[in-house]
């Protein structure tokens, strides 16, 4: 039951209607003049496979259509070197705690280096799954896991699409280049992002 | 071989498969149009991907393709018929729907006559029946149209289709009032119901086209023509937004698509027909051989092309319309109708008798033609605009069965700007 206090009157939904906009003809007038402008204006599409938005940090980020402002634009995930080329993760399991979609899945195991105590033996994402919320990006104490500015995600089967430390560490080597948030950087830890920091390459054994 | 085509009834028979074929071609590039003006009209691309050579060498030819593949995608869909429906009407429906849009296209005069074989003497008409009542015939289909949406709708057991098919059935009866008082100032002012001779009294005239002479009733026309197709901003038997497809929402694969082409090709003869009561058919003052007396076969499809090119006109404008105006709300479409569109053909009718009674149609001067019809137009118009003007205006947004406004107290009623804040 709607009581009368609960009706509120908004003052201008009773202005009567202008002589042409009771007539019509002149209003549809208009707005026929104004798509008829808008077919000749400069189209906004991106043809998507031949033309690519370029992910940038710096500079004029404000047109949308050659560029991506990739300190916001969240994509597929990396996994995070260490400047030894050892992965980041200590295993703390704060990621896949936060994350809403449960699609983090981490085996811990003893690390083989000293300065710390685990280190992921497994570390799977789902990314059909992930919502790409960056809440594992916020939770990571280690800067150890960010997503990046990857877009054109794709593959053909669901399995294809669990993508595992390898293949999160390979993320991380093809876009090393740029710390894909403007975060600050936590801990010195991953120390990633830098231009002038060249991050060690793998060392083979390590991962 | 030609002396075969000089007898009318084989010649239609070839004009009829001629026909069908460009019609179905024509119909195709629709649909590809229209998608193509929407995304124009919004800044976009539109289908630009299929093309017809896409497969081996990557060359996209602009998306023409794409009706092609459109129609390729409705074959190989599978054909789905509710469980409940009405399975004998259900099939039946988008047949009617189509073959009742189809056949318009046989009266309607494409060029004029044809000399086959230049002897002098005409051999054929180049239209495929030439019926005495060709109008009335072209009403009678036009008005069946509505008997595919309505048994589609009712047959799908569907509620969101019966009140698709409920709408389409009162706005056709009320748009098809209008239809008539426009179409009956024509058969005034031309003193003729066969087509032929309609486009012929238009030439005759001096090239004063029906349009020129009744402006308004040209516009009258194409506004309740938008109505019967349903297309936008009449197309309450579908209405996405709120019947989620209206009556076509049970039908998929090739059912649907015959009710898709079917509203196409409606388009396509409404045009074509409003070219020939209005714009004077195939004719077009100033260019040489598109005259009554040029009856060659290059003039005659000189003359198709012309009637063709008017068509695509008339269609880009429904288009156009389409992506512009929002749907009208039901009660105001028929307020449009019976307080506007029916008082303003009333008034027409009667110019046009005046007109005929004084021998205005039959003069052989253009002028005491524009200057009757044109100032006639304007008084019909004057008055309009009078009375919408004296009219209390609808009202908007506030709908009359809420409580009164006295009711409230006055410290309640906020002005539009802090509504936000005030919920
Ligand atoms: S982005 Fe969100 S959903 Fe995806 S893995 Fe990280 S926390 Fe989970
Ligand atoms: S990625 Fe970061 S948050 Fe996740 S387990 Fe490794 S260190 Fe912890």
């Amino acid at each position: 039951m709607i009581t009368e206090d609960d009706i509120i009157i908004v003052d201008d939904m009773r202005r009567d209607m202008s002589l042409t906009e009771r007539f019509y003809l002149p209003q549809i007038a208009q707005g026929l003049s104004v798509t008829l402008r808008r077919m000749f204006t400069k189209r906004v599409t991106l043809q998507y496979p031949e033309m690519r938005r370029e992910p940038k940090l710096e500079g004029d980020l404000t047109d949308p259509h050659s560029q991506l402002n990739a300190s916001r634009y969240r994509g597929v995930h990396r996994l995070n070197r260490d400047p030894d080329g050892r992965v980041a993760c200590v295993a703390c399991f704060m990621c896949e705690t936060a994350c809403p979609a449960h699609c983090i899945h981490i085996d811990a195991a003893e690390s083989p280096w000293p300065d710390r105590e685990k280190y992921p033996a497994k570390f799977d994402i789902d990314e059909l799954r992930c919502i790409y919320c960056g809440m594992c990006e916020e939770a990571c104490p280690v800067d150890a896991i960010e997503l990046t500015y990857e877009y054109d995600l794709v593959g053909n089967t669901r399995n294809e699409m669990i993508f595992d430390k390898g293949k999160l560490l390979e993320v991380f080597d093809e876009t090393c280049q740029i710390k894909p948030r403007r975060n600050p950087r936590i801990t010195g830890y991953a120390g990633t992002g830098s231009p002038d920091h060249q991050p060690a390459r793998p060392t083979g054994e390590q991962h | 071989m030609l002396d075969l085509l000089k007898n009318q009834l084989l010649f239609s028979g070839l004009l009829i498969a001629v026909l069908m074929g460009a019609i179905n071609l024509g119909v195709a590039y629709c649909t590809f149009y229209e998608r193509k003006i929407s995304a124009w009209i919004q800044n976009r691309e539109g289908p630009n991907r299929v093309g017809f050579f896409g497969l081996f060498w990557g060359f996209h030819f602009w998306g023409y393709g794409q009706p092609m593949a459109d129609g390729l995608k409705f074959l190989l869909k599978e054909e789905m018929i509710p469980d409940k429906a009405d399975k004998p009407l259900y099939v039946m429906a988008p047949a009617i729907s189509f073959i009742v849009s189809t056949i318009g296209i046989a009266v309607i005069p494409w060029g004029g006559y044809l000399d086959i074989d230049a002897d002098g003497i005409v051999d054929v008409a180049c239209q495929v029946a030439n019926p005495d009542i060709g109008l009335l015939y072209v009403l009678g289909v036009g008005s069946l149209g509505v008997y595919g949406v309505v048994l589609g709708a009712w047959a799908s057991n569907n509620k969101y289709s019966l009140f698709g098919g409920i709408r389409a059935a009162a706005q056709m009866l009320s748009y098809e009032i209008p239809l008539g008082l426009a179409i009956l100032v024509v058969v005034l002012s031309c003193g003729e119901v066969r087509l032929e001779n309609i486009v012929r009294a238009q030439i005759e005239g001096g090239g004063t086209w029906n349009v020129f002479v009744h402006p308004l009733a040209f516009f009258l026309l194409f506004v309740t023509q938008l109505a019967e197709t349903n297309r936008a901003p009449f197309d309450m038997a579908e209405s996405e937004q709120e019947l989620v497809g209206g009556f076509h929402t049970e039908y998929g694969a090739l059912k649907f698509a015959l009710f898709f082409l079917s509203e196409y090709t409606h388009m396509i003869i409404n045009s074509a027909f409003l070219c020939v009561l209005f714009l004077g058919g195939w004719h077009f003052p100033w260019i040489p051989g598109l005259g009554l007396e040029d009856t060659a076969w290059w003039a005659v499809l000189a003359k198709m092309a012309m009637l063709g090119t008017k068509i695509a006109g008339c269609v880009f404008v429904y288009m156009w319309i389409r992506w512009t105006l929002p749907r009208f709300r039901f009660d105001q479409l028929m307020r449009l109708a019976w307080k506007g569109l029916i008082p303003t053909g009333l008034g027409l009718v009667a110019l046009a008798v005046v007109m005929t009674y004084f021998g205005i149609p039959g003069s052989e001067s253009v002028w005491p033609k524009l200057i009757w019809g044109l100032g006639g137009n304007a008084a019909v118009l004057f008055m309009v605009v009078l009375v919408v003007g004296m009219s209390p205006a609808g009202v908007t947004g506030r709908q009359a069965n809420m409580p009164p406004i006295s009711l409230l107290s006055p410290a309640k009623r906020v002005p539009r700007a802090d509504q936000g804040t005030a919920n």
